[in-house]
């Protein structure tokens, strides 16, 4: 099918963009990336009077550390994370072989971070890494700007705390320390399947003891999920094999809470989250050992 | 909604409604029936061209949102003397299309990466992840690897040259 009719704006500046937005005879839809909406268009899922498209708007497309975090635009195209110094430290490995796991080149080409952050599909790779990293969202509308805590933000499959005449404008990442250790571990039935499961995981060591450890699910339920009774169960412990295995136990049993799809009963897809918590965790607390290794060669 | 596409270095003054998707004002309005449309989900990649040099898909993009920008597709690949383009001769070396419906795709795709990626040739695993991208029912997608890396080579053999 074709989308229905709508109508269509270009804006140059956010001012623009939150006047059209705030119009209240009309449901309207932000059009960034757009490769989620035009085909919900196309279905007739989604059917918006006006279109507003963000790509020409001055000031949306910054990328770049503050403080002690990265702040991504509204218009940062996933493809921006696939260059290696794209972020620095721990946190650029992180978004780098998460991103590798979205579509395909040419989608990575034209859809945004923030737009997955605005689409909130259970399955999406950059909203379980928002939420495990405490990312905080710049939503704008005309009267002003909010901060809204990513763990005040998913509200549900596509329901998110971001009213209909906002537009977040941006998304901070907290940067993430020298000594954390990371790993971004999808599973899905093809390539071109969206994610069966999927975890984002870091882990933080200190004298040999683990100090901290942000454990993101991805379709481990309707929404993103923080993975806290699994963090809880690692910290203050000794570095040691076993505890990964318990770790995804009880991510799997407590933290996760899976709806069925085809070909993933939520008893497989706990199971797949208990095998892939432990896996991430082992590969995070490699990742960390490589680190520390290469910051103990830089010295010398 | 008044628009002014240039495909192909042409420039293409159009009336368009804004619902209307690039791929089919390219090959309604512009008649340039190269572009294919498969799914129209943006899954199978049959309608990729480039936008301001960059491979996307032609059915998730709206035509107004390409107003001013530079389009290339399939047929605007061939050389100034109307000789196909050296993806279009590798993609016949090496038997890279049997039924066709993919192979504008496929090679826009690989365009778009060769003009990008100059080191493309000696990156074999970049050209795994890039056919990734688009679906080919008929070869198994190993000739098509084939004719993107044999066309990769020769650009890499006459920038050496250059």
């Amino acid at each position: 099918m074709k989308p229905p009719v709508f109508d269509y704006v270009a804006p140059r500046s956010v001012r623009e963009t939150v006047d059209a937005l705030g119009d209240p005879g009309r449901t309207a839809a932000v059009i960034a990336g757009g490769q989620s909406l035009l085909l919900e268009m196309h279905l007739w899922r989604r059917r918006p009077d006006l279109v507003v498209d963000v790509n020409r708007v001055a000031g949306l497309d910054g990328l770049g550390v503050d403080g002690g975090s990265l702040r991504v635009g509204a218009l940062v195209r996933h493809a921006a994370f696939e260059a290696p110094q794209a972020v620095p430290g721990p946190l650029g490995t992180l978004f780098q072989q998460a991103v590798t796991n979205i579509a395909h080149p040419p989608i990575r080409a034209r859809g945004t971070l923030v737009g997955s952050l605005a689409w909130a599909h259970p399955a999406s790779e950059w909203c379980a890494v928002a939420l495990a990293l405490d990312a905080d969202l710049t939503l704008r509308d005309s009267d002003g700007a909010r901060q809204v805590p990513a763990r005040d933000y998913f509200q549900g499959p596509h329901r998110t705390a971001r009213r209909p005449r906002e537009l977040i404008t941006s998304v901070r990442f907290p940067l993430l320390s020298d000594d954390t250790g990371v790993a971004f571990i999808e599973h899905r039935r093809t390539h071109f399947c969206f994610a069966t499961v999927a975890v984002s995981a870091t882990l933080t060591v200190r004298d040999g003891v683990i100090t901290g450890s942000r454990i993101g699910l991805v379709n481990a339920s309707d929404r993103p999920v923080r993975a806290l009774a699994a963090e809880q169960s690692l910290l203050g412990a000794e570095i040691a094999d076993d505890l990964y295995h318990r770790a995804g136990r009880a991510a799997a049993e407590q933290d996760a809470a899976p709806v069925a799809e085809p070909f993933a009963d939520p008893g497989y897809k706990r199971q797949a989250v208990a095998v892939l918590v432990g896996r991430a965790l082992r590969r995070a607390a490699a990742d960390q050992r490589s680190r520390a290794a290469g910051r103990t060669e830089g010295l010398r | 909604m008044k628009i002014t596409l240039t495909v192909n270095a042409t420039d293409y003054p159009l009336d368009v409604e804004p619902r209307r998707i690039l791929a089919d004002v390219l090959r309604e309005d512009c008649r340039l029936t190269g572009t294919h449309l498969g799914c129209e989900h943006g899954v199978c990649g049959a309608c990729t061209v480039l936008v301001d040099g960059e491979a996307v898909r032609s059915c998730l993009m709206l035509a107004v949102q390409c107003d001013g920008r530079s389009v290339r597709t399939v047929e605007g690949l061939a050389g100034a003397d109307g000789g196909p383009h050296p993806l279009q001769r590798a993609f016949s070396a090496e038997h890279a299309l049997q039924c066709g419906f993919c192979t504008p795709g496929f090679l826009m795709l690989a365009a778009g990466a060769l003009d990008a990626d100059p080191d493309l040739a000696e990156h074999p695993e970049r050209v795994d992840s890039l056919v990734g991208s688009n679906l080919c029912r008929c070869t198994g997608y190993a000739p098509i690897r084939r004719a993107i890396l044999r066309a990769a080579e020769e650009q890499q053999r006459l920038d050496l040259q250059a």
